[in-house]
């Protein structure tokens, strides 16, 4: 087996390259399930905003599959910079449980100027408190830190924020 | 005490390191939590062709009317898994700083000067075979605040996605021979110096076309499980 190549910081001139047009609207092969709006903040450890993150999403379509393998178009993932208040958005589709055990999710991989390697989460929605209950991933993750992984609806969509250290560091998982 | 998250492959860096100071508010300090692999998407995202700007492998002509100035360099390599797989089809995206060491983005007020025909950024596609290349300049080293007289070594970042949503990498290709690898921070975060090496670039005069450009190599191995997914998870 080879050693993996080492990651190095994404820094901070990013946009460059990975800002691509639309790129927050996340498209999907059918069915598509509910439209959603998905909005969040970076925060550091200071409780300032991050202003130079890139946050990628990846989810299931509303039927629960991720796309389908051999599709190349990206369906299912998603790529936001942040603005200089650390806020990004995000216009997708509300996912279906990937198992019957599992609550719906999305993956969220989230790059900075800072960060050696990208760190991986997962957001869970907060209208879907009796799924989250029984999810085997958050069922991983203690007690008192499982609000951090999980999206409050809001009257403008879902928000989930980030916070990279202090008493709200969101939970991040190995991948 | 505190507790710092360690990624979960051996001989990364880790998050948190002194000497590179953005890391101090940033890196998480809770360890992260591992998950059953049968909880994670054994697929990640892909793309086609259709993905691709025309002409987004040639960073040296991406303005009319000129091309970029500094010495023109040709890098190739294959991409594989950590099995030896070819990572066919895998997105490579590149962003770099023009030869005078400045970047084309708003934010890098270093005092060198823009080239108008150089934009620095670029993508391609491996083929099938895992193979890609891209043509470029030789990017210039640029001091970047971090500590007294600290400059990046040259660097070339690359951003690529395998087959796998565990095949992710962003990454930074360096120099041969540049005398400022060893008092770089983010380089030297790797910790172990044959893992520093897979970072650095081979110098490939067999490659290089004649009279017009000198080649690098930079091979890449990524994580995950390209050639057999699991399942449709
Ligand atoms: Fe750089």
């Amino acid at each position: 087996m080879r050693r993996p190549t080492p990651a190095q910081t994404v820094g901070p001139y990013f946009s460059l390259a990975l800002d691509w047009p639309q790129a927050h609207q996340v498209t999907h092969e059918p069915p598509l399930g509910v439209a959603i709006c998905l909005r969040g903040q970076v925060f550091d450890g200071d409780g300032l905003p991050v202003p130079d993150a890139l946050i990628e999403i990846w989810q299931a379509n509303g039927a629960g599959d991720y796309p389908t393998r051999g599709a190349a178009s990206g369906y299912g993932f998603g790529r936001a910079s942040v603005d200089s208040e650390g806020r990004y958005t995000f216009l997708t589709h509300k996912p279906g449980p990937v198992t019957p055990q599992e609550a719906p999710h999305i993956h969220l991989t989230l790059f900075a100027r800072g960060l050696m390697n990208p760190l991986v989460t997962r957001l869970y929605f907060g209208d879907e408190a009796a799924r989250n209950q029984h999810d085997p991933a958050l069922a991983q993750v203690p007690l008192a830190r499982r609000a951090t992984l999980i999206a409050a609806l809001t009257h403008t969509g879902y928000c989930f924020d980030i916070h990279l250290q202090g008493p709200l560091e969101t939970v991040f998982f190995d991948v | 005490m505190r507790r710092v998250a360690q990624p979960a492959t051996l001989g990364w860096a880790p998050n948190e390191l002194p000497a590179y100071r953005s890391s101090a508010k940033r890196a998480p300090q809770a360890a992260a939590i591992a998950l059953p692999s049968h909880l994670m998407p054994s697929q990640g995202p892909r793309w086609g062709p259709e993905k691709l700007r025309a002409g987004a492998g040639d960073l040296t002509t991406q303005v009319p009317g000129g091309t970029a100035q500094g010495q023109r360099i040709l890098v190739h390599g294959r991409v594989s898994d950590a099995a030896g797989r070819p990572e066919a089809h895998a997105l490579i995206e590149i962003w770099q700083a023009n030869a005078a060491g400045r970047y084309w983005h708003p934010a890098d007020q270093h005092v060198a000067p823009l080239d108008p025909y150089f934009l620095g950024a670029g993508q391609v596609l491996t083929d099938a075979q895992g193979c890609y290349e891209f043509l470029s300049i030789e990017p210039g080293a640029y001091p970047w605040g971090n500590h007294p007289n600290g400059w990046r070594p040259k660097h070339i970042h690359l951003s690529l996605f395998g087959a796998g949503f565990a095949a992710r990498l962003v990454t930074q290709l360096y120099f041969p021979g540049d005398p400022l690898l060893p008092l770089d921070p983010i380089f030297m975060g790797i910790p172990q110096a044959a893992r520093r090496a897979r970072l650095v670039a081979k110098f490939d005069l067999l490659h290089s076309p004649p009279e017009w450009a000198l080649a690098y190599r930079f091979d890449v191995v990524l994580r995950g499980h390209a050639a057999t997914p699991l399942d449709a998870h």
